[in-house]
């Protein structure tokens, strides 16, 4: 397979994109998901509206938001520009809108994971004179490994396939915003494109795949660790 | 040790009001289920927080509700040994029982690792996973970590409850070795006469979330007026006795300060203590010192008080030297035979009755 220069761009941008969306919300992830599964207070259920949102609007709504609040007249972006950190049509605003697309499928994942922890076994950490630190890092951390795995996998997958919001706040720029699914969208809009889609699109096929396989192998590694074979 | 409970907290309309003192040694909570016995081990624990009260370790206090102190479960140095067991699934047992140590703090233990893992027979399951042990040997490595922590106190929620029947037997020999060897003083929370018989120093009666009595275990199972809270068919005196010599038909002659008692051989060597459970129904009085009997163990007593209650038996406590005994005779019986305190009377007592399980090594004192 005789990948053109920007064909490679595209692939390996999209692997920076995702791999950038998912690492850096992962932790928030787990944060928003212990408050859902633990939390107990009034307008829980605001919070988790307000985190499953991506999930139900049309990308294309999320990507306009973004751009209303993130571009560089918007609220945050006006402010982060000052700073010297710009998203709009940038690859960096091409990983935020990632990542807020994947947001509500990894707080899913790790808070069902989260439900699945028997309080009672912090409890008993907690006799053992474990402080909260401690118990969370001994005793749920390694129990809701699977759930954050899995969640991470999802997080991930969903970015490489993001389109929608991601083309609607960053546009089409190759080398700078343009994954591959917006490349696959790009050579459709041109005459004669058809056979630059169908290469990245096996591209497409082997990267889920790959995707797939390891996170089948860690699972399996973190459920050989934490001894549920 | 002086540990210090007086608790008040109620679940709707069903109130707690548990107030007792107790010390060193196995204080053993005993009542049926839904007498609010896991409530106090909890609030001790600091796993609850009752809604009045206070409780405290040779003056250190861990609660106080009039003072708004509410000390940490983390912070208590308390061992808790749960009734179902809660062992960390993700660790080995190694990484279980080691789970404590890393957060212990104060004087080192008396005891080590090593030591427990070999007292508690587990030196061969270290890196086993709790998913593959069975109940005992779960209930044994959730005993070998609370004592690894270092506590200065051991609570015990029904530790044997999900066993069966026999693997109740095989535990409780650890837990008397546990005792002797680890001196933390441990309150034990059972609904079964049968362990409170043998392990109990001191007796915490609880009856719909009152105190019904609290003493040595001693004196409250050898209470006629206790008999009703414990039980007719279960109540029975404990006295202390001495291994004399196992005779050569398999039976095993005890002596305690009334006497000598022949019974089922026990697997204790001569001159250790052994501490026996004698059921009141298994003994019968008489006026005169019988001949001709089956029984071997026929004991002078005089008769200390007697308890009469709401159905046909008479509850009769019953002095043996320094012990004392209780017998459940039928009311009819009673009067007959004119029983009153201060008369003096015989114990006769059928060695079958009493069961191997009813015999158990005692503290070396």
């Amino acid at each position: 397979m005789n990948l053109q220069p920007e064909e490679w761009a595209a692939l390996m941008l999209s692997i920076k994109v995702s791999t950038w969306a998912m690492t850096a919300s992962l932790p928030l992830a787990i944060l928003v998901a212990w408050i859902l599964a633990r939390g107990n207070f009034v307008g829980k259920w605001m919070l988790s509206a307000f985190v499953h949102m991506p999930l139900v609007l049309p990308p294309v709504v999320t990507g306009y938001l973004l751009l209303l609040v993130f571009g560089r007249t918007g609220i945050i972006g006006g402010w982060l520009e000052q700073i010297g950190i710009v998203l709009a049509f940038r690859w960096t605003g091409a990983a935020l809108a990632a990542a807020i697309m994947g947001f509500p499928l990894m707080v899913r994942a790790i808070q069902l994971a989260i439900e699945a922890v028997d309080p009672k076994l912090e409890e008993a950490a907690e006799t053992l004179g474990a402080d909260p630190a401690w118990r969370f890092m001994l005793i749920t951390l390694p129990l809701i490994a699977p759930g954050i795995l899995a969640g991470a996998v999802l997080g991930f997958a969903k970015a490489i396939g993001e389109f929608g919001a991601t083309i609607t706040f960053v546009a089409n720029i190759p080398g700078e915003t343009q994954t591959l699914p917006s490349a696959i969208y790009a050579f459709l809009q041109i005459p004669g494109g058809e056979s630059g889609a169908l290469r990245l699109v096996l591209l497409s096929i082997f990267v889920a795949l790959g995707a797939v396989l390891i996170s089948e192998w860690l699972s399996r590694l973190v459920a050989a660790r934490i001894g549920r074979r | 040790m002086t540990l210090e409970v007086s608790i008040s907290h109620s679940f709707g309309s069903f109130k707690i009001d548990a107030d007792f003192i107790t010390g060193c040694g196995v204080t053993t909570i005993f009542g049926p289920s839904g007498a609010g016995k896991s409530t106090i081990v909890n609030a001790i624990a600091g796993l609850l927080r009752p809604q009045k009260g206070r409780i405290s370790q040779d003056g250190e206090i861990m609660f106080d509700s009039s003072r708004e102190i509410m000390v940490r479960p983390s912070k208590r140095r308390i061992g808790y040994v749960f009734q179902d067991g809660r062992l960390f699934p993700h660790l080995s047992v190694a990484g279980n029982i080691r789970f404590g140590v890393r957060f212990s703090t104060g004087s080192r233990s008396s005891v080590e690792e090593g030591d427990i893992a070999e007292i508690l027979g587990l030196s061969g399951l270290m890196n086993r996973r709790p998913g593959t042990l069975s109940g005992g040997e779960k209930q044994r490595v959730a005993l070998a970590r609370a004592l690894l922590s270092n506590p200065r106190l051991l609570l015990m929620d029904e530790p044997l409850a999900s066993l069966d029947e026999s693997r109740k037997d095989d535990i409780l020999p650890y837990i008397e070795r546990l005792r002797d060897v680890s001196k933390v003083p441990i309150v034990y929370v059972s609904h079964s006469m049968a362990e409170v018989s043998r392990l109990a120093d001191h007796l915490v009666v609880l009856k719909m979330g009152k105190v019904v009595a609290s003493d040595t275990a001693q004196s409250v199972l050898s209470d006629p007026e206790a008999m009703p809270y414990v039980g007719v068919r279960e109540a029975g005196a404990i006295v202390l006795a001495r291994v004399l010599e196992h005779e050569r038909d398999g039976l095993t002659r005890l002596r305690f300060s009334g006497g000598d008692l022949l019974l089922p051989g026990v697997g204790v060597s001569p001159g250790l203590p052994v501490r026996v459970r004698i059921l009141a129904k298994d003994i019968i009085l008489s006026l005169a010192e019988p001949t001709g009997l089956s029984s071997n163990n026929i004991l002078p007593v005089t008769v200390e008080s007697v308890h009469r209650g709401d159905g046909p038996g008479v509850a009769v406590q019953v002095r043996a030297g320094r012990d004392s005994l209780l017998s459940r005779l039928t009311a009819r019986a009673a009067s007959e035979m004119q029983i009153a305190p201060g008369m003096s009377c015989y114990a006769i007592l059928n060695a079958t009755a009493v069961p191997r399980v009813s015999i158990s090594a005692a503290r070396p004192t």
